[in-house]
């Protein structure tokens, strides 16, 4: 803080082929007030992005199969103007294996201040977190709206072909459920491939 | 998985281990899918990985306990190669050897047709000499320089690539363009026209093949009849902390080996391999390599292929400390490695024949009585000789290599 050298200054390059991932990380190192971030969405030519950017700090994510191609890159260290170095060599043992769980890797210019890297890399890892964690709740919601339609489906086969109110039907659906240890949305699921069975052997067309 | 570095699992009786989707992950699938990891009362659980690096830094940090690992991974990893810490691996068998091809586009095989057609035909280290006349002529015209991928820097792949072009006469470093590319992008990249070429395991040549864009010019056993490629790769301190289960691990992937390499199993191997979760290529692609079968793309008659990958027959797992040092030797060779350090005692704590003979003595396998052994004749390279006595010698008799690393500073090291 005492050198022109500040954190607004450090060029931090997030190489992410998921828009919204990308987006998350470049928002939190900002927040954080490293205001130059650039990103990159593809990995074709990453070696000539990279070598005219001429980042400071590279983060990657780990199902990135070009993390290799990086590798390359600073082995041969004489072509490369600065040599870089992966990032979690620097953090203690635990901060690696939170990287690696939280599915990222980050290469940072040599002799570059511990206290930095480390800033940078609990920021990285708690957006992949972040990030995670949303995955995770936007599956469920999918399912969950996969589960509803396929109800609704089979509480309308279920009022036509037995005459119920859409209340009987959900109470009938429901005590199957209950009655076999099953989800409702599982029960539902199998009458409908039933009455699809049923129509196609009818020779109906559905 | 995880926080991995703590083990929480069982960790005397249950194993993880990391692979990449190639035919060479074969071993592993095998050993449980068939059961030979319950046979020797552990349990194995596979995790695929996208990346080389990622495999290294999973078994650095111990969130994989072993893998399936380039063979000069180990050693580049205890060097502490690349800018990197030095984290000290061990090999503790070879899983496979060859498995390996070079492939070139359609378009620049057939320049390599109209510039010596004999060489280009002849297929394996004669074929780079019409090669080196399309550089040659490239070079005289003003062209761009060929741009060649292969796997990871350390890997056979790059060292056999590397050999190949050097015993033509092509500078691998100034000739042409050498880039990394990861295997499952490597037939895409030859397809978009962004490479011209590349060394990498199957079936990822015969995927370019098949795709109508790549022409199989060498196979591994071309280049070295039966030459080292992957390797059990785990760290140190784990068979001192797991004596036991390190010895159970090597059995049932030795017994695994085994099963592969009986022709007869080679269609139920190429079977279970093609599942999206191992390698996720149809078992068609797969058979070509497995049964010696591969289709070079040539359109002419095509040479037998023999031996194109090796799992367990004449004591290939044997972890030959020998490859091990001729491994180093490309290494300083190509200037990957620029600090001096003694070859004998580095290949020693990479390399580990102890383990290997502890846990196949009682499978009743032979193993040899030496560590080392001599490579020479036309099944080294054309006609080479290693003798692993003499490293350095070997290194300055080869025609091409990175100058600017000295070698004596290496035989100060050697005692």
């Amino acid at each position: 803080m005492d050198s022109p050298d500040t954190d607004a200054t450090l060029k931090i390059l997030v190489v992410d082929e998921n828009p919204i991932r990308r987006a998350i990380i470049e928002d939190g190192l900002k927040e954080a007030g490293f205001s130059n971030v650039v990103t990159l969405a593809t990995t074709t030519r990453l070696v000539d992005h990279i070598y005219k950017l001429d980042p400071d700090v590279i983060l990657m994510d780990f199902e990135n199969p070009s993390r290799d191609v990086l590798d390359q890159m600073f082995q041969v260290s004489r072509v490369v103007r600065r040599p870089i170095a992966m990032f979690v060599d620097q953090a203690g043992r635990a901060s690696i294996s939170a990287a690696i769980d939280a599915g990222v890797s980050a290469y940072i210019v040599d002799g570059l201040k511990k206290e930095r890297v480390s800033a940078i890399l609990e920021m990285t890892i708690s957006r992949f977190r972040v990030f995670n964690k949303l995955r995770i709740e936007l599956d469920e919601a999918k399912s969950a709206l996969r589960d509803r339609k396929i109800i609704d489906r089979a509480k309308g086969a279920l009022m036509k072909s037995k005459g119920l109110d859409e209340e009987a039907a959900y109470a009938l659906l429901r005590k199957t459920a209950m009655r076999q240890s099953r989800r409702i949305a599982e029960v539902a699921e199998s009458l409908l491939s039933a009455l699809d069975l049923l129509d196609s052997t009818n020779g109906d067309e559905r | 998985m995880s926080e991995g570095a703590a083990r929480p699992r069982d960790s005397q009786s249950e194993i993880h281990a990391g692979f990449i989707p190639l035919v060479d992950c074969a071993p592993l699938v095998i050993a449980k899918e068939l059961g030979f990891d319950a046979e020797q009362n552990f349990a194995l659980f596979l995790h695929r990985d996208v990346s080389w690096a990622n495999i290294r830094d999973k078994v650095e940090a111990g969130v994989l306990d072993c893998a399936i690992m380039l063979a000069p991974m180990p050693l580049a990893s205890t060097l502490g190669l690349g800018g990197r810490r030095a984290v000290p691996l061990i090999a503790a068998m070879s899983t496979n050897l060859n498995g390996n091809a070079i492939t070139v586009s359609r378009a620049l095989y057939d320049e390599m047709l109209k510039a010596d057609r004999a060489s280009a035909v002849a297929g394996g280290m004669e074929s780079a000499k019409s090669l080196a006349s399309v550089v040659a002529r490239r070079r005289v015209e003003g062209a761009e320089p060929l741009t060649l991928g292969m796997v990871y820097p350390f890997s056979s792949h790059n060292y056999d690539l590397r050999y190949w072009l050097a015993a033509a006469g092509i500078d691998p470093d100034n000739d042409v363009n050498l880039v990394v590319v990861p295997p499952p992008l490597i037939a895409g990249s030859l397809k978009a026209g962004r490479i011209d070429g590349f060394c990498v395991g199957e079936p990822w040549n015969s995927v370019a093949v098949a795709e109508g864009n790549g022409v199989i010019v060498a196979t591994k056993p071309e280049l070295w009849v039966a030459s080292p490629e992957k390797v059990l790769g785990l760290k140190l301190e784990f068979p001192e902390r797991y004596p036991e289960l390190t010895l159970k691990l090597i059995r049932a992937l030795t017994m695994a080996c085994a099963w592969l390499d009986s022709r007869e199993n080679r269609l139920t191997a190429a079977e279970i391999l093609a599942k999206p979760s191992y390698v996720g290529i149809s078992k068609e692609l797969l058979l070509r390599v497995l049964t010696d079968d591969m289709k070079r793309g040539t359109g002419a008659t095509e040479p037998a292929t023999t031996d194109a990958v090796i799992f367990h027959k004449n004591g290939a797992n044997f972890p030959w400390v020998s490859h091990a040092s001729w491994i180093l030797t490309q290494m300083i060779r190509w200037g990957q490695v620029r600090a001096p350090f003694d070859i004998t005692e580095v290949v020693r704590r990479v390399y580990r024949p102890d383990l290997y003979r502890d846990a196949v003595r009682s499978l009743g396998l032979q193993t040899p009585d030496d560590d080392v052994r001599r490579e020479f004749g036309a099944a080294f390279f054309g006609g080479e000789t290693f003798d692993p006595a003499m490293p350095l010698d070997y290194l300055r008799r080869l025609s091409m290599r990175d100058r600017t690393v000295d070698l004596t500073l290496f035989d100060e090291q050697a005692r």
